[in-house]
């Protein structure tokens, strides 16, 4: 069997800088949602339930304007919908070691920044590293949804706006160096990068909804992808 | 606090939930598929970048230009494989530059 990666502290270590970035996303979630009239402790119950950033965003104004139920199911379903598309390929990375028992939790924590950093591993991921891997993070986005919702404006303005590229950066950082080793890596970014802009920019696409969006992106580029060089039996999945 | 937001919450919750957990429990094993396997190599690389962009050029309170300040550093740290802190932090310092400086002039 490949070599497993299942350390509780390299898991953790790994997710500092998840739980950073998560700080600034979900302390502004928190002062949107106070800002709504909401209750802190609802607000925090919303992060420690959810666990997503676009969804919650969606979810927060949906519910404020007094949606229906079905409505917020809908919305949810088509913006969280990715995730899907990310929990199958997570399925390929865990160590067959990882029980059943387990795959109810990390399917819990399986966010699009915990699950780029797990596929980032080259070797497939056990229980114990992928707990190390949600905690920091987990603990960081209901504490800044906490910090927002309790006090309005606690990060200077010109500090916050620079916060907001960081997740950017560690997307960048995660893609960018396997672009220079694979030229059917790098065809793949490009077409999901060039597809996602024309759907924002284009003005007969930009009806389609973001949630949509990036499944549409990703299933053409990946699908590119794997007619243009597919990988060979040992390489395995990332 | 009325039921309705309650409600609200538990039904955001169970479909984010149930979104995620299904396919991690339906598929336990290897799928044997090439083109399959694949498809899910390339899925995260695919799926960052179009979370990326365009949505990077409006992640910042400046406008576009503070943004791509960051963005390119971001783009030649990750070219010399820095760490994911590293690449993030920066970016965030050239960001918070590309909208200081200009004060000052």
């Amino acid at each position: 069997m490949a070599a497993c990666e299942n350390r509780f502290a390299k898991g953790l270590r790994d997710g500092v800088p998840i739980a950073l970035g998560y700080l600034s996303v979900s302390f502004t979630f928190g002062m949107m949602a106070a800002a709504g009239g909401l209750p802190t402790a609802f607000i925090v119950a919303i992060s420690m339930t959810n666990l997503t950033s676009a969804g919650q965003f969606a979810g927060l104004s949906l519910m404020l304007s007094g949606g229906a139920y079905a409505e917020m199911a809908l919305a949810q379903l088509v913006i969280n919908l990715r995730y899907a598309l990310m929990s199958v390929s997570l399925s390929q990375k865990l160590h067959k070691s990882v029980r059943l028992f387990d795959r109810f939790w990390i399917a819990f924590g399986n966010t699009d920044e915990i699950f780029a950093v797990a596929s980032g591993q080259s070797a497939s991921v056990g229980s114990r590293y992928m707990f190390g891997l949600i905690a920091l993070p987990y603990i960081g986005w209901a504490l800044g949804t906490f910090l927002g919702a309790a006090a309005n404006s606690l990060l200077p303005e010109g500090l916050r706006s620079a916060l907001g590229i960081a997740i950017y950066g560690m997307f960048l950082a995660i893609f960018i160096p396997p672009m220079k080793k694979s030229g059917a890596v790098a065809a793949v970014v490009l077409t999901a990068a060039g597809l996602s802009c024309a759907f924002h920019y284009l003005p007969f696409l930009q009806s389609v909804s973001s949630g949509f969006v990036i499944i549409i992106c990703a299933v053409a580029a990946a699908a590119l992808g794997a007619i243009i060089k597919p990988v060979s039996e040992k390489e395995g999945t990332a | 606090m009325t039921a309705y937001f309650w409600i609200q919450l538990a039904v955001m919750a169970g479909v984010t939930y149930l979104v995620r957990m299904l396919p991690l429990v339906i598929f336990r094993k290897k799928i044997e598929n090439r083109f399959i396997r694949s498809f899910l190599h390339y899925i995260p690389y695919a799926v960052l970048a179009a979370m990326t962009f365009p949505a990077v050029f409006s992640s910042t309170g400046g406008g576009l230009w503070s943004a791509l300040a960051g963005l390119i550093v971001a783009v030649v740290l990750a070219f010399f494989e820095r760490g994911l802190v590293t690449v993030a932090l920066c970016a965030c310092a050239a960001v918070f530059l590309a909208e200081w400086l200009p004060t000052l002039l």
